[in-house]
């Protein structure tokens, strides 16, 4: 396990979004690439012990990558992300919603914004979750994409702390 | 009909009680004069909150009072540990990948 010094993860429930921040050490480019080549991603995008299994993808304004997070049982969660806006080692933009097997998306889904930064040869990624919807986002807890409210608790942990 | 505590905090006005609540046991009436809706509907908010166990009730003399069920909460910070842990995993996975791959 690294120290994650550079890591920053924030919920603002208010506007239901998550928010992910990393610094990696290596430059834009390779970054760039481990987030828009399935055969990179599919190595790290998985929390172990689940594996991704990227079974198209077209990184193209309009295209998809359709994969699966497959469980050590086996067991395949299909999500589709819609490119929908893509700015070359700087920017993208995704929709992303779980899905059947054939690729009919359950919608809602949640958009997804992630920026790059290079400085002095380290790389720094931006990454904004929104969900429209509350259920979809318990959906995402539920399912181990858990997010939201951590505002909410922490209004009341300061008030618990206040209590004590 | 089976609820649980992501259904409980799903509305703004369910986190508003659960915030007030957590700072003293109150009544449903005292609850009610917090928020411009009739004691009814604080009343449902109420009753999902107690059914998702968020909250448990007291009688005193005529009186209800509801507090909050602290040990339920902290489901929900394992959750967003959870998630949380698997964005700080995934980014370990590609350090690692990153300094194999330069």
């Amino acid at each position: 396990m690294s120290t994650n010094s550079s890591f920053n993860f924030r919920v603002d429930k208010s506007k239901k979004t998550v928010y992910v921040t990393k610094e990696f050490a290596a430059g834009l480019s390779l970054v760039w690439d481990a987030f828009t080549k399935k055969e990179l991603l599919d190595q790290w995008w998985a929390p172990k012990p689940f594996l991704s299994k990227t079974k198209v993808m077209e990184f193209k304004v309009g295209g998809r990558r359709f994969y699966a997070m497959v469980s050590p049982e086996g067991k395949q969660m299909w999500q589709l992300q819609q490119y929908t806006s893509i700015t070359p080692k700087t920017n993208f933009k995704f929709l992303s919603v779980f899905a059947d097997e054939d690729q009919t998306p359950h919608l809602p889904g949640s958009d997804w914004d992630l920026s790059f930064t290079e400085e002095n040869g380290r790389t720094k990624v931006d990454i904004s979750i929104y969900n429209e919807s509350l259920e979809r986002m318990e959906r995402m807890m539920v399912m181990g994409f858990k997010e939201g409210f951590t505002a909410t608790l922490n209004e009341l942990d300061s008030i618990l702390t206040s209590l004590k | 009909m089976r609820r649980d505590i992501f259904q409980a905090i799903a509305d703004p006005t369910r986190r508003a009680i659960i915030s007030l609540i957590a700072v003293q046991a109150m009544t449903p009436n005292a609850i009610a004069e917090n928020f411009n809706t009739t004691r009814q509907a604080v009343s449902k908010h109420l009753r999902i909150l107690t059914e998702c166990e968020l909250v448990s009730q007291e009688q005193q003399g005529r009186e209800i009072y509801y507090s909050l069920e602290i040990n339920k909460l902290k489901e929900l910070d394992k959750w967003l540990e959870q998630y949380r842990t698997l964005w700080e995993n995934r980014f370990d996975q590609l350090d690692n990948l990153l300094s194999t791959i330069k």
